[in-house]
């Protein structure tokens, strides 16, 4: 079953023309109500009557992380903040937040593409939806919550945590679709089968996402858990959860292209390569009202394909993503970027601002570990003191990240002093 | 009255503890007394030697990370009992002991224990007071 047929099985021109006249009026809207996107396009003496269509979207400029920081909180909306219904955040390169409004039509239409994920894994209005993504500023939860609620399924807003209480409700509710992260379904899968209940499990999907997994994880999820296991994508710059998601043919993941135009570029150059290429994933937000980034830089590497799919569905499909173009870690669902550690680092006096972060994955949940020298003036001859320097350092990274760290205390001068930033990071997870 | 204590920061990783002690056998110093604290993540690795000043810098001058502090000694009967009384004066002030380890010598009588207290001149008078024998530097470093 597919959700919206007129705008998931257009043909490639009805999609182009469709995708021209949004982003015609998305500039438009954007020049005339976001002075940072004016002041860009100024800058380089574009004017939104020269982009005709989406063959022009090349001219416009890129927007990027560092953009939303810049203008935070409230800088890149489009509309009066008495037109947002919702906003939402996540963490940002540097400690702020990345925050993203929405107005009720775009709530809406998160709903509306979250659904499509829903069918495109087989859900109806039958289905009951276990979400177990994060209820709060992160988008999982209530992005995956809206779908559910706009396919008219019965919707379990669980969120996170308590996993015995996830599987009493997953066999007492009767369960049929599960929405969480990948770790946390194989972790789900384990409680359930220290519990022995897998026959009283209806479950018979599962639509995962927010963190990268690979194919044995996918077969690990099915045979375990017994459901056919699903590939969504998103962020929360563009919506959230929905941007794209797998259907049954599972060969990559269908773009809401009629809502976010694609593209693949050189993450170096900036330009834009042909389908096909692999590069990084470039979504410009045609339809939202109160935050339409245009040409926003998702530092995701991917793929697209505009080859004919068996489900019917004609929208360009993405692979999962292959990597970063930048060095954020996905650590629990959370984004991690280095330099949030390092901020951390420098406010505690007894440490030097060298580490190394080690991720690994150990019983399918994601451990971090952040090695860094201790400062030879502060070393104490008493355990309790540097105990207390680690407990301290991993309650700032908890306050400021949202996530628990082990912290490793390591000699002076033994963490090699290097101008790559990839050196510092160690990870194990083999996901790409 | 006070003993100088050397202390290396050791990470929790393979040869380090031999490499501090090579380092040491390596400037002629000799070891007195040693204790390691562990931790699953590191150890600290605690020292009494002929000469301090010369083991810190000599440590120091090795990129290992070293502090030096103050510690009590103090010279108990080898015979059951005898660190039992000692510790009972601390307890019965008020004193509590951050670490404590002991050796004995093939020369002296008695037995020896370091001891690492919150405050070390208060708890010189109280156990001079309870008649403990304390061990002064010198002593202790020409054992």
């Amino acid at each position: 079953m597919i959700w919206n047929e007129k705008y998931e099985t257009m043909s490639r021109d009805e999609m182009t023309a469709l995708q021209s006249e949004r982003l015609r009026d998305c500039v438009k809207r954007v020049y005339e109500n976001v002075a940072p996107y004016r002041a860009k396009m100024d800058a380089i003496g574009l004017k939104p009557e020269d982009i005709h269509g989406v063959e022009d979207l090349h001219k416009l400029p890129f927007t990027t992380k560092d953009d939303l920081r810049d203008n935070y909180p409230y800088g890149l909306t489009a509309v009066p903040m008495s037109e947002v219904s919702e906003i939402h955040a996540s963490s940002g390169t540097t400690g702020k937040q990345t925050v993203v409004t929405y107005t009720e039509a775009d709530v809406k239409l998160w709903g509306e593409v979250t659904a499509r994920a829903l069918m495109m894994a087989g859900g109806s209005k039958n289905d009951i939806v276990h979400v177990s993504y994060g209820y709060g500023l992160f988008t999982g939860g209530l992005g995956a919550h809206y779908g559910g609620q706009t396919i008219g399924a019965a919707t379990i807003p669980v969120s996170t945590g308590n996993t015995k209480r996830q599987v009493q409700i997953m066999r007492d509710f009767g369960s049929t679709i599960l929405m969480c992260t990948p770790s946390y379904a194989l972790y789900l899968a384990e409680a359930i089968e220290e519990a022995g209940c897998i026959d009283d499990i209806h479950l018979r999907a599962g639509i995962f996402g927010a963190e990268p997994w690979t194919e044995n994880m996918r077969r690990e999820i099915e045979r375990r858990l017994r459901i056919k296991a699903y590939d969504i994508y998103g962020l929360s710059e563009i919506i959230g959860p929905g941007v794209a998601a797998e259907c049954e043919e599972q060969t990559g993941m269908h773009i809401a292209e009629d809502h976010f135009i694609p593209e693949i570029i050189n993450s170096d150059t900036g330009e834009v390569l042909p389908a096909g290429s692999r590069g990084e994933l470039v979504f410009t937000c045609v339809t939202k009202q109160a935050m339409p980034l245009i040409r926003y830089r998702t530092r995701d590497i991917s793929e697209l394909s505009y080859a004919p799919c068996s489900c019917g569905r004609t929208t360009v499909k993405m692979i999962k993503p292959q990597g970063r173009a930048d060095d954020m870690l996905i650590i629990r669902g959370v984004n991690v970027f280095p330099s949030q550690i390092e901020t951390v680092l420098m406010t505690i006096p007894e440490v030097a601002p060298y580490y190394v972060l080690v991720v690994d994955r150990i019983d399918n949940t994601d451990r971090f570990e952040v090695q860094v020298e201790i400062r030879p003036e502060y070393f104490s001859d008493e355990v309790r003191a540097l105990e207390e320097i680690r407990s301290r350092i991993a309650r700032e990274i908890l306050s400021a990240l949202g996530i628990s760290a082990g912290v490793r205390l390591v000699e002076p001068h033994t963490i090699q002093r290097s101008e790559g930033k990839a050196a510092r990071i160690i990870d194990k997870r083999k996901l790409y | 009255m006070l003993i100088k204590q050397i202390s290396v920061f050791i990470e929790n990783r393979p040869g380090r503890l031999s490499d501090i002690i090579s380092a040491l056998a390596a400037g002629g110093i000799d070891i007195r007394a040693l204790s390691l604290a562990d931790t699953t993540n590191f150890g600290i690795l605690r020292l009494i030697v002929n000469d301090p000043a010369r083991a810190a810098e000599l440590l120091r001058s090795q990129r290992f990370t070293v502090s030096v502090s103050e510690v009590l000694a103090v010279e108990i009967p080898d015979e059951p009992g005898g660190l039992a009384s000692t510790l009972a004066i601390l307890n019965g002030a008020g004193i509590s002991v951050e670490y404590a380890y002991a050796f004995i010598t093939r020369k002296a009588k008695g037995a020896y224990v370091i001891l690492r207290v919150e405050n070390n001149n208060i708890a010189v008078d109280t156990l001079r007071a309870g008649g403990v024998k304390l061990v002064g530097a010198e002593e202790l470093y020409a054992l």
